[in-house]
């Protein structure tokens, strides 16, 4: 299969202006009986159902919440890049553009990450117009903070809340399009299949979660906004619904999925505390702009931290290894995501981890406090001692990370502002996901993936605050265009009806598939299956891989899906609200995508970004890249035994590909 | 800690409901959530039907957990989600009740599962900006006060989960329709519509069925975001004000 990545010709900075400017138009008359069906209502979701209704398309938009408000943009914390140079410190579209295909680790379109650092600015402006309440200086003007992998600040924040903030932008600019019938919304409602006529994506075949019952729903086309499938395993910072099932059942019909095995692990997040744990929770990245993370120098010191006899403030100054800054001293204790897990995860092997189970680093907010009530005292005037300098440090830092704080006491019982931190990192996002072309068309015409569901402007390492931001890149600036490429096609085509043998043949298979996981009647609940999974997922293929263990852990995966489907249990029946049946098709599909990531990080003889492969590492232990052999996306055509590989070359024309250094 | 908890069932062979008692063995560390999984995993061993309730970020932001724990949303720790609410507030022996958010507006679907479907109604009936992509001027072209935005920010804290509704005795949505009109009238790119906004949101507020507000406050006291009755007065005022305008 040959890809076709459709990346118009020109200069870097000319193709996207050039291509929307003479690409193919739908009319408003046809517009208004053109329909297409958006699957998700994250950022790119609602973004995408809501302006594709301004502009006049009969939009219907599916989530499997009960309040398409719920989906888990909600959750991001840190902030949104863009390239406004409002601080005026030397930022601009290209070195935004630099830096994410840098931070990428080269791994990345150039085309489309150009194109998301040009609409990283508008952006801004259409969340203020709704009004997003993003943080301001004391003269009104956005404020903006540094995040990892970068030297500029431009990432604009709502307190520690950003992703909720814009997420209520977009859902309320949805609710707009719902309230003047633009998009139909289907809540309780979840995708499990994709129809395709004629080779085109012209439906999905969605269960109504409160009934049970299978719909069939027509388009013209079809979007899948429809998240990241970190939580295969198990333990992530993904909400617990999340899943990769309507992108899987995508795959299944032919869509290619790509890169599956890149992976962020995101390097602060609340250690494990125990088996019964359900899910991880992040402390933003932001922290690191003012946290220190170190272990103890000596094995002695940690192990009395990890007995309990000793807590982190019994270590001297001298005794501490603030082992970011000393490795990297140009970006210290800002390196970016994947080098500083890497790190964490160096320390705790050493046997330097600092909680019960060994798995813990530091994050330490003395220094800040200190400098912070110092600043204070000094712009008051005031000559204080040092209780009152701890005081005026820590209104500011409460001031800054106050929510992020209180969420981490309540969830530890430990006070942050006295006790240091303990971080651990944990999956967060995936950069992989299905394969689109510059359009955001996956191989399957009619078929398009925004956001974190495509794979397209990650490469192998995402940079913070980048996630927000190419979610609504796609669903406001891009797929409203691009969708035209394909729909300019269609104006002829009339309403796709749902009745077809197509139509029918994927109802029918969607009941037997959820039947014969009811008909197993086995003895093991679904939950105890996803965690064995995640489990394997997690050992051979997360932090850091090698290729004896990734050819254990997909036969691991095979057997354990082979289990799955001969001693499942799921109590209740399909034609109702049945939580367990929904879980247990999600994990189904985990399996397979398991098992493809496996292959996929094999078949990567290479580290980059997030994916590093203990066999390829430089003396100093740090990722070692191979361009000659995979500068390409890897997009996988599914097979129950043998997937097959599709490569699609990375051609660099702007930035020479040289060795990420953050030292 | 060995627990008692006597749960809600309504549905299926609950028809109509009742309160079911379970004895479940939780540790400190655990989260409310992670008990009620425990009882679940509990359930489906023995092959029973498990505990139906919303839940899905486990951060304390999506808003879907909708519980009522021994008679107080989100339970008894102030401004925290019942996801966020972690088993060392409990000691070995306690009883703990847990029911469904009660309302007229908000039915029960299954066990602890209600519909909340009537705020996403509110919402749509005029709490946005009328803005089109596309159609925005340069972020900074209007500096906001910081005082001023700091308030409007207090008020769309909101993670809509419905609290302030199960704690009202009227079953009232004041506090979750009047954050919004707060939110967003406070900045100047919503004052425009901010009276017809207050109008319409109250209206299709009423016919939601949410009760009417006799300023109990039990809102405020519940609210996990911990959203201010301020913010109901900000709205009186100015759908009083428009009831007397041109318009």
């Amino acid at each position: 299969m040959k890809l076709d990545n459709k990346v118009p010709p020109g200069e870097l900075a000319e193709k996207w202006v050039k291509y929307k400017s003479t690409m193919n138009l739908v009319a408003p008359n046809n517009k208004r009986r053109i329909e297409i069906i958006v699957v998700g209502t994250g950022l790119a979701g609602a973004s995408a159902a809501a302006t594709l209704g301004e502009l006049g398309y009969k939009v219907k938009c599916f989530t499997f919440h009960d309040s398409p408000r719920r989906a888990h943009s909600i959750a991001a914390q840190g902030g949104i890049n863009a390239a406004k140079n409002y601080q005026n410190d030397g930022d601009s579209v290209y070195r935004l553009f630099y830096d994410t295909i840098k931070g990428g680790d080269y791994r990345s379109r150039e085309a489309n990450v150009h194109r998301l650092a040009e609409a990283s600015t508008d952006i801004i402006d259409q969340c203020v117009a709704q009004g997003v309440p993003f943080a301001r200086e004391y003269g009104g003007l956005l404020a903006n903070r540094s995040f990892g992998g970068v030297q500029v600040s431009r990432t604009f924040y709502a307190r520690g809340q950003t992703g909720q903030q814009l997420l209520i932008g977009a859902y309320q600019s949805l609710a707009r399009q719902i309230a003047k019938g633009t998009v139909t919304m289907y809540n309780r409602h979840e995708m499990l299949d994709l129809v395709k006529v004629d080779g085109k994506a012209r439906g999905i075949i969605a269960r109504n979660l409160l009934t049970g019952e299978l719909e069939r729903h027509a388009a013209h086309c079809v979007v899948l906004a429809t998240g990241g499938y970190g939580n295969v395993y198990y333990l992530s910072t993904n909400a617990m619904g999340s899943n990769v099932s309507a992108a899987w059942r995508a795959v299944r019909r032919g869509a290619l999925m790509a890169n599956p095995c890149m992976c962020q692990i995101h390097p602060t997040c609340i250690p494990v505390s125990g088996d019964y744990q359900s899910k991880l929770t992040l402390m933003s990245e932001s922290l690191r702009n003012d946290g220190r993370v170190w272990v103890p120098k000596s094995v002695e010191d940690a192990k009395a931290i990890q007995e309990g006899r000793k807590t982190g403030l019994d270590i001297a100054e001298d005794d501490r290894d603030y082992y970011l800054e000393r490795r990297y001293p140009a970006f210290g204790n800002l390196v970016p995501r994947d080098v500083a897990s890497r790190a964490a995860k160096v320390a705790c092997d050493e046997g330097k981890g600092v909680s019960p189970t060994g798995l813990a680093v530091f994050l330490d907010f003395t220094s800040a406090i200190q400098r912070y009530g110092q600043q204070e005292a000094n712009s008051q005037g005031i000559s204080a001692n040092a209780a009152k300098i701890t005081e005026l440090g820590t209104a500011v830092i409460e001031k800054k990370y106050g929510n992020l704080f209180q969420m981490y006491e309540k969830i530890t019982g430990e006070n942050p502002y006295v006790m240091p931190m303990k971080i651990y990192p944990a999956i967060h996002y995936v950069m992989g996901g299905l394969w689109v072309d510059y359009n955001l068309e996956t191989n399957v015409p009619g078929l398009f993936a925004l956001g974190e569901a495509n794979f397209s402007d990650h490469g192998a390492n995402r940079l913070g605050a980048s996630a927000l931001m190419q979610g609504l890149a796609d669903g406001y600036f891009v797929i409203p265009y691009t969708i035209g490429q394909f729909l300019s096609g269609e104006i002829r085509t009339p309403e796709i009806s749902n009745e077809t043998a197509e139509f029918m043949e994927a109802e029918e298979a969607t009941r037997n598939r959820l039947q014969s996981l009811l008909d197993i009647k086995g003895n093991q609940s679904v939950e105890s299956f996803h965690k064995r999974l995640g489990k394997i997922i997690w050992e051979y293929c997360g932090m850091s891989r090698n290729a004896e263990g990734l050819k254990k852990a997909r036969g691991l995966v095979r057997d354990l899906k082979k289990e799955f489907y001969s001693d499942l249990f799921i109590p209740g029946t399909m034609n109702e609200f049945n939580p367990e049946l929904e879980k247990a098709a999600r994990v189904a599909d985990f399996m397979e995508l398991g098992e493809l990531m496996t292959l996929d990080a094999l078949e990567r003889n290479e580290s980059c970004g997030g994916h590093f492969r203990e066999e390829f590492t430089t003396p100093e232990g740090e990722a070692k890249r191979d361009d000659d052999r995979y500068a390409f996306v890897s997009a996988w055509e599914w097979d129950d035994d043998n997937p097959v590989l599709h490569k699609e070359e990375l051609i660099f024309e702007n930035v020479e590909l040289k060795t990420r250094s953050y030292k | 800690m060995k627990l008692t908890l006597k749960i809600w069932r309504e549905g299926g062979v609950y028809a109509n409901g009742k309160l079911e008692t379970y004895q479940v063995e939780a540790s400190e560390h655990m989260s409310f959530l992670e008990m009620l999984d425990v009882l679940n995993q509990q359930l489906i061993e023995e092959k029973k039907d498990p505990v139906a309730f919303d839940h899905d970020c486990r951060e304390g932001i999506c808003g879907s957990c909708s519980m009522v724990i021994d008679g107080r949303p989100h339970g008894p720790q102030t401004g925290t989600t019942t996801c966020q609410l972690h088993m060392r507030h409990y000691k070995n022996g306690d009883t703990i009740v847990v029911e469904p958010y009660r309302a007229k507006a908000f039915p029960v679907i299954k066990d602890l599962v209600v519909d909340r479907s009537a705020f996403d109604r509110v919402i749509q009936s005029g709490g946005y900006i009328s803005v089109n992509t596309g159609q925005a001027p340069d972020g900074n072209a209007i500096p906001i006060e910081g005082d001023t935005a700091a308030k409007s920010f207090d008020a769309a804290t909101c993670i809509g989960c419905g609290a302030c509704v199960a704690a009202c005795p009227n079953g009232s949505a004041m506090l979750f329709t009047s954050a919004k009109v707060s939110h967003l009238g406070l900045l100047p790119q919503g004052k425009v519509e901010h009276e017809r906004r207050s109008q319409k949101m109250v209206a299709q507020m009423d016919k939601e069925g949410f009760g009417m507000c006799s300023n109990v406050g039990a809102c405020e006291a519940e609210c996990p975001k911990e959203i201010s009755l301020e913010n109901i007065a900000r709205m009186n005022r100015s759908y009083i004000g428009s009831v007397f305008s041109s318009e």
